[in-house]
């Protein structure tokens, strides 16, 4: 039952994420990286971190997403026509993609003797002790990631606000 | 085997149940409506109008489903199952009472209990919004383009102060499961004043309550905050091109939303299934005797004061005397009582915040753009803050739970 829901939604996830590159209605980009975020918290879901699923939905589709349509929308883009590649992406692109789908594979077929085995439903942690250990052990970074995020909202509001005489 | 057997029963009987609500929730809509401005509201199909929905719902189905040539076809007929969906998965989460024995079966009340159930309500309506946002973008229309814009603003800002207004009874109830929640607020202080959130020390979630309450009509799209529709602006705003069940999907929803909504603040705020006060001073008997002064009051109206109109109309009010007196019965057997009361509590709280949203949708005209937007983010947010620190600051002065 595990393997067959984590098949469809594995695949799901890989036919979003093509669609998100090819698509040409900007909207439609938007709403396949919503559907990879979907089936990526699915796939936390499988995992049993149902906490990590909720947040990945929240943050991602609800917040982020939604904000990206919005400006889609506001900005009311069309489909995009595609321009005239230049010779050396296309003599380029394709071996280049070869030869890093190959060292990725490479790379995780060294690693995959090392690593254990993971099952389904074995990140069994409730969002008690993940709330805990960000406010003990991870307290630092949990506070200094707060000031980046603020003085990343400040900074945006210095660059767009209106000068004033 | 067994667990997916009882599953598929319950999973039936909360979609049946649910629709009807859906239906029939639009009926009493119109009828209250109605009566705060003093008319009669639907009244010619089948008694009292009661076969109303039934007539929406055909005539809805029956109607030529319309697609404009301008549109963008694939989102244009994404848009409507999108919102439908998202109204209608939340429900499985909610708790509608404890768990029963019925016919030596064991369960729950209610489907599904997920140990992060209020994150996952919060995660499906914040979904939501797609179904109206892609909805007034595919349309191809300038005024569904500006419903969908101001509605995704307007969800991206309410959803702040609600998550929020969440989060404090949060603190003091420490879980996420909606069940578990319920079940923190069973007893009763001094023997009478129910644990419920709004009543709870260390600090009562009045406020939190509220700004549930405020942002939620805001989430739902209800006024006085239907800015995304406004009639007099926009047409229809975001629906303006749908005909037929495009437009009955985007009906449904909101309707779905409400009935979600209300149950989300009956389980978190208002003590789901508990009753108002304790079952040894007789809270038992209050359906019974709400039912039947119910069943007097159709009767008096329905023998002295006859109804004119069709010549069967005049059996209408005492028939329905009756039904109600006979219901009232069903609740004294004390085979039913375990499962009917706490249904009738879960209810009759969901019923009256559904109420409230009918009664403010008759009351209260539509705010303006700025407004609302100076309304949620100077006002409603940083009270939702200030809120969230007293409580936390009261949970932390209390010391942990024993």
């Amino acid at each position: 039952m595990d393997l067959i829901l984590f098949l469809i939604f594995a695949t799901l996830a890989v036919v979003c994420a093509v669609s998100l590159v090819v698509q040409k209605q900007p909207i439609g980009s938007a709403l396949s990286l919503v559907g990879v975020m979907g089936s990526l918290a699915v796939l936390y879901l499988l995992l049993g971190a149902e906490f990590i699923a909720a947040v990945q939905l929240i943050v991602y589709a609800g917040a982020i997403m939604v904000l990206f349509v919005f400006v889609i929308m506001l900005l009311n883009a069309r489909e995009e026509n595609p321009a005239g590649r230049s010779w050396p992406s296309r003599l380029l692109g394709i071996p280049l993609l070869t030869v890093f789908l190959g060292l990725v594979a490479y790379l995780m077929q060294r690693m995959a003797p090392s690593m254990g085995t993971v099952t389904f439903g074995s990140f069994n942690t409730g969002a008690k002790e993940i709330g805990r250990s960000l406010f003990n052990q991870y307290l630092l970074p949990f506070e200094v990631t707060s000031v980046l995020v603020l003085i990343a909202i400040l900074g945006a509001i210095v660059l767009a606000r209106k000068e004033i005489d | 085997m067994n667990f997916f057997l009882i599953s598929l029963i319950k999973m039936g009987i909360v979609t049946a149940a649910f629709m009807t609500t859906l239906a029939y929730l639009q009926w009493i809509e119109r009828k209250v409506l109605a009566h705060i401005q003093s008319r009669v509201g639907p009244y010619r199909v089948g008694p009292h109008g009661l076969l109303q929905p039934l007539a929406d719902v055909i005539k809805l189905a029956m109607k030529e489903g319309f697609i404009p040539s301008h549109v963008n076809t694939f989102f244009y007929l994404l848009a409507p199952f999108l919102a439908v969906f998202f109204a209608l998965i939340s429900i499985c989460v909610i708790p509608f009472g404890p768990s029963v024995e019925i016919l030596g079966v064991r369960t729950d009340m209610g489907l599904a209990d997920l140990s992060v159930g209020v994150l996952f309500i919060l995660a499906i309506s914040s979904a939501g919004v797609y179904g109206i946002a892609l909805g007034g973008w595919a349309s191809n229309n300038k005024y569904s383009l500006l419903g969908g814009l101001r509605s995704s603003a307007q969800m991206i800002s309410y959803e702040l102060p609600m998550a929020i207004a969440l989060a404090s009874p949060l603190l003091i109830l420490n879980d996420l499961s909606l069940r578990t929640i319920v079940n923190e607020q069973a007893g009763y202080y001094l023997g009478i004043i129910p644990k419920w959130t709004i009543f709870q020390m260390p600090f009562p979630q009045v406020f939190s309550f509220l700004i549930f309450l405020i942002s939620g009509f805001a989430e739902t799209n209800r006024v006085p905050f239907d800015l995304p529709e406004a009639e007099n602006e926009l047409v229809a705003g975001f629906h303006t091109e749908y005909s037929s069940m495009g437009f009955a999907s985007y009906f449904m929803a909101e309707y779905a939303n409400m009935v979600t909504f209300c149950s989300l603040a009956t389980v978190i705020f208002l003590g789901g299934w508990h009753p108002v006060f304790p079952a040894a001073y007789g809270s038992d008997f209050v359906p019974v005797l709400l039912l039947l002064a119910g069943a007097a009051m159709l009767l008096y109206h329905g023998v002295v004061q006859p109804t004119q109109g069709r010549p069967w109309d005049k059996y209408t009010m005492p028939a329905a005397g009756v039904i109600f007196a006979l219901i009232a019965m069903v609740f004294l057997a004390p085979v039913l009582k375990p499962i009917l009361i706490p249904i009738f509590w879960f209810v009759s709280k969901a019923g009256f915040l559904m109420f409230t949203f009918i009664w403010v949708r008759g009351t209260l005209p539509r705010f303006r753009y700025d407004q609302l937007m100076n309304f949620t983010w100077k006002f409603l947010f940083p009270l939702a803050i200030v809120n969230l620190l007293i409580t936390a600051f009261a949970v932390a002065l209390q010391g942990p739970k024993s």
